[in-house]
C-alpha cells in the first residue's frame, strides 16, 4: 500500500526502557522497533502496563532517569535526529516546540495556579517569540481547538473550565507550536463519550489542517478503528502485531489481538451471548519470560511458545505478527473462533 | 473577591465579640475576687468594689464593659492602681510584638528556604542535614532553645548579649529562640509538599513543554508547595504569639506576658480582658490576613466563596 510513498518522520530501532527499582529491574519496554510517517495518525494499543506510555514517553526522554535507563542498541531518530543521546538542556528545544505531548488526565495535567493563557504561552519561553506574538499564536489555537470566546478563556483559572475544555486546552498547549508530532497518551480516557467524540473529531481535524502526525495510545479498540491509519498492538514491552486498522480488525493474526476483539461487544452482540475475557495477567516484567511473552495466557500455546521469542513474521505489506503459529510448522488455527466459542 | 473579604471581616468581629463575651462571664467564674486579700478590711473590700462599679448586677457591668470595649476602652487595672490597662498593653505590646514579629519572619524565611534546597536535594546529605535540623527544631522546646543559645552564644562564645531588649544584638537570641520550631515546622511542609507537587501531572506537561528545570521549580512546583504552609500561617502566628511569653521570661523581656499571668493569678477582671480580647483580636485579624492571602494566591478560593 503506501509503504513508501510517506517518508518516516521518527524512526524507533530497537528501543528498550528499563527502570531500577528496589525490587529489581523492570523491563517496560523490550525491543521495540516501528516508525512514524508524516501526517498519520498511528495507533497504539495495549492493556495497562504494556510499555505503551513508557515507549512514548521515551521520545521525549521524560522518563526520570535515574531510575530509568535505556537499552544499549536503543535508537530514537526524529527527523535522522539521535534523540537518545540527547541532554536535557538538548531536549527542551524538541519539547513542546517539535513534538507535542497530550497527557491523559486533564483535570490534573495542568497547573492550578496559573491561567490558561500563561500556561498555553509558556511554550515560547526562550523560543524567542515576543510576548505580543505568543499571546496572537495562544489565542489563535484556543479558538482553533474550538473554544469560544478565547479572550476570556485566556485569563481564566483551569478550574473554572469543564473537563471537555481543559483537554482542549491540553491538547492547545501540545498544539500551539505547531509541532511535527503530537503524542496522544489515552487523551479521552477520563472524559465522557460526548466529550471523547468531539475531542477525536477535533484531532483528526487538526491533523488535515496542520499536517501533524499523531501517536495515539489508548486501550481502547473503538477509538483505534475510528481514527488510526495503523496500529501497533503491544504486549509485555513488545509489539505483538501491527498493520492497517482493516489488517488487525479483519486478519487478525496475533491470539492475543483475537482476544481483545472478542472482548469488545459489537452491535450484533446478542443479549445472552457472554464477552470473552482473556485469561490470567499481565507477564512480570521483573523476569520476562524467555518465550513469547503471552504464552501464559494464550489458548494456542506450543512447547516452543514458552522456550524462545518469537520472530516478526511479514504476512502482508504493512501487516507483520510475532507469533509461533505463523511458522510454517505450526498446526493451523483460526483465531476468529475462540476455544470457547467453538462448541457453541 | 471583595464580597470574599468583607465576608471575612464580619466573622472576625463576630469572633471577637464571642469571645469578649466569654471571657467576661468566665472570669468571674473564677473563685475568689480582686480584692480577696485577707489583709484587706471589709469596708475597704465594699469601698473598692463599688469603685470599681463591681457591686452592680452582672448584667449592668456586661454592658457597661462592652460600651466602652466599642471606645477602645478596657478600664482601669486593680493590682496597678491607678493605671489603665490600655497604658499598660502600650508599654508592654510593642515589645511582644517586636519578638514576635522578627521571630515569625525568621521562621518563614529559613523554614521555606530550608524546606525548598531539601527537597530539591532529595536523598543526599544537604538533605539530610536539613532534614536533622527540622527534627531537632520541632522536638526542642522554646525555652530550652533559648536556654541553649544563651550558653553557647551569649556565655560560652560572648558573641551576643544573653538578656533584656535594647538594641538590634539582643533582638538576634530570643527570636530565633521562639522562632525555630516554627522554622523547623515550616521546613518540615514545604519539603513534603514540594515532594508530592513534583510528581502532579502538570510538572509532567511543563517538562513536556520544553519548560527549563529552574522555571519549573518556580513557576510550577514552588507557588503550589507553598499553599499548605499558607494554610498554617494562622496556627504558626498564634504559637509563635503564644511563645513569647515564655521567651520573654527566659531573656528577661519587658513585654505582655509577665502582666498575663499576674492578672490570672491575682483575678485582675479588667486586665484578663483586656489582655484577652486584645491577643484574641491580634489573633483574630492575623487569621483574617491568612485568609485573605490564601484567596489572593490560590484562584479557586476566590471564586467559591
Amino acid at each position: 500500500m503506501a509503504e513508501n510513498k510517506a517518508e518516516n518522520i521518527l524512526e524507533i530501532s530497537h528501543l528498550e526502557f528499563s527502570f531500577r527499582t528496589y525490587g529489581g529491574v523492570v523491563k517496560s519496554v523490550r525491543d521495540v522497533s516501528f516508525n512514524l510517517r508524516q501526517g498519520e495518525i498511528l495507533g497504539i494499543v495495549g492493556e495497562s502496563g504494556c510499555g505503551k506510555s513508557v515507549t512514548c514517553s521515551c521520545i521525549l526522554k521524560l522518563n526520570p532517569e535515574p531510575p530509568g535507563f535505556f537499552g544499549k542498541d536503543s535508537s530514537i531518530k526524529y527527523k535522522g535526529e539521535e534523540i537518545v543521546t540527547k541532554t536535557n538542556r538538548e531536549m527542551r528545544r524538541i519539547r513542546g516546540a517539535e513534538i507535542g505531548f497530550i497527557f491523559q488526565d486533564p483535570m490534573t495535567s495542568l497547573n492550578p495556579t496559573m491561567t490558561v493563557g500563561k500556561q498555553i504561552e509558556e511554550v515560547f519561553v526562550g523560543r524567542g517569540v515576543t510576548g505580543a506574538e505568543a499571546k496572537r499564536r495562544a489565542l489563535e489555537i484556543l479558538t482553533l481547538v474550538g473554544i469560544n470566546e478565547p479572550e476570556r478563556r485566556y485569563k481564566q483559572y483551569p478550574h473554572e473550565l469543564s473537563g471537555g475544555m481543559k483537554q482542549r486546552v491540553v491538547i492547545a498547549i501540545a498544539m500551539v507550536a505547531k509541532p511535527s508530532i503530537i503524542i496522544a497518551d489515552e487523551p479521552t480516557t477520563s472524559l465522557d463519550v460526548t466529550i471523547e467524540a468531539q475531542i477525536l473529531d477535533l484531532l483528526k481535524e487538526l491533523r488535515d489542517k496542520i499536517g501533524t502526525s499523531i501517536i495515539l495510545i489508548t486501550h481502547d479498540l473503538g477509538v483505534i478503528a475510528k481514527m488510526c491509519d495503523r496500529v501497533l498492538v503491544m504486549y509485555g514491552g513488545r509489539i505483538a502485531e501491527r498493520g492497517t486498522v482493516d489488517q488487525i480488525f479483519y486478519e487478525t493474526a496475533h491470539p492475543y489481538t483475537a482476544g481483545l476483539m472478542r472482548s469488545i461487544a459489537t452491535l450484533d452482540t446478542a443479549k445472552d451471548e457472554k464477552l470473552v475475557p482473556i485469561d490470567g495477567t499481565p507477564p512480570d516484567l521483573f523476569a520476562p519470560p524467555p518465550g513469547c511473552p503471552f504464552a501464559a495466557r494464550c489458548e494456542y500455546a506450543m512447547k516452543v511458545c514458552y522456550e524462545r521469542p518469537p520472530k516478526e513474521t511479514q504476512l502482508a505489506p504493512e501487516h507483520r505478527c510475532c507469533c509461533w503459529l505463523l511458522h510454517e510448522k505450526a498446526p493451523k488455527v483460526d483465531l476468529r473462533r475462540g476455544r470457547g466459542e467453538g462448541q457453541a | 473577591m471583595r464580597k470574599y473579604i468583607l465576608k471575612r471581616i464580619g466573622i472576625s468581629l463576630l469572633t471577637v465579640f464571642v469571645l469578649a463575651t466569654v471571657v467576661f462571664f468566665l472570669a468571674r467564674l473564677m473563685p475568689g475576687g480582686p480584692f480577696s486579700d485577707p489583709k484587706i478590711s471589709a469596708t475597704a473590700r465594699e469601698n473598692l468594689a463599688h469603685y470599681y462599679g463591681f457591686d452592680k448586677p452582672l448584667i449592668e457591668q456586661y454592658f457597661t464593659y462592652l460600651g466602652n470595649l466599642l471606645h477602645g476602652n478596657f478600664g482601669y487595672s486593680t493590682k496597678y492602681p491607678g493605671q489603665t490597662v490600655n497604658a499598660l498593653l502600650a508599654s508592654s505590646f510593642p515589645y511582644s510584638a517586636d519578638l514576635g514579629l522578627r521571630a515569625l519572619c525568621f521562621a518563614i524565611s529559613f523554614g521555606l528556604v530550608f524546606g525548598v534546597m531539601s527537597a530539591l536535594n532529595r536523598g543526599n546529605g544537604i538533605d539530610l542535614f536539613f532534614v536533622i535540623v527540622a527534627v531537632i527544631g520541632t522536638s526542642v522546646p522554646d525555652f530550652i532553645m533559648g536556654a541553649i543559645l544563651q550558653h553557647f552564644f551569649g556565655y560560652k562564645w560572648g558573641l551576643l548579649p544573653i538578656a533584656q531588649y535594647k538594641d538590634i544584638t539582643y533582638t538576634i537570641l530570643p527570636s530565633v529562640g521562639l522562632g525555630f520550631y516554627t522554622m523547623a515546622s515550616v521546613s518540615r511542609i514545604m519539603r513534603a509538599s514540594m515532594l508530592e507537587v513534583v510528581q502532579q501531572d502538570y510538572i509532567k506537561t511543563a517538562r513536556a513543554k520544553g519548560v527549563s528545570n529552574f522555571r519549573i521549580t518556580w513557576k510550577h512546583q514552588i507557588r503550589n508547595a507553598i499553599m499548605p504552609v499558607i494554610t498554617i500561617l494562622g496556627p504558626i502566628v498564634a504559637s509563635v504569639l503564644t511563645g513569647t511569653f515564655v521567651i520573654e521570661s527566659v531573656f528577661a523581656i519587658p513585654g505582655m506576658g509577665k502582666y498575663y499571668v499576674e492578672s490570672v493569678q491575682n483575678n485582675d477582671y479588667s486586665m484578663i480582658l483586656g489582655m484577652t480580647v486584645f491577643y484574641g483580636a491580634f489573633l483574630v485579624f492575623c487569621n483574617m490576613i491568612v485568609d485573605i492571602l490564601y484567596g489572593l494566591i490560590d484562584p479557586r478560593i476566590r471564586i467559591s466563596k
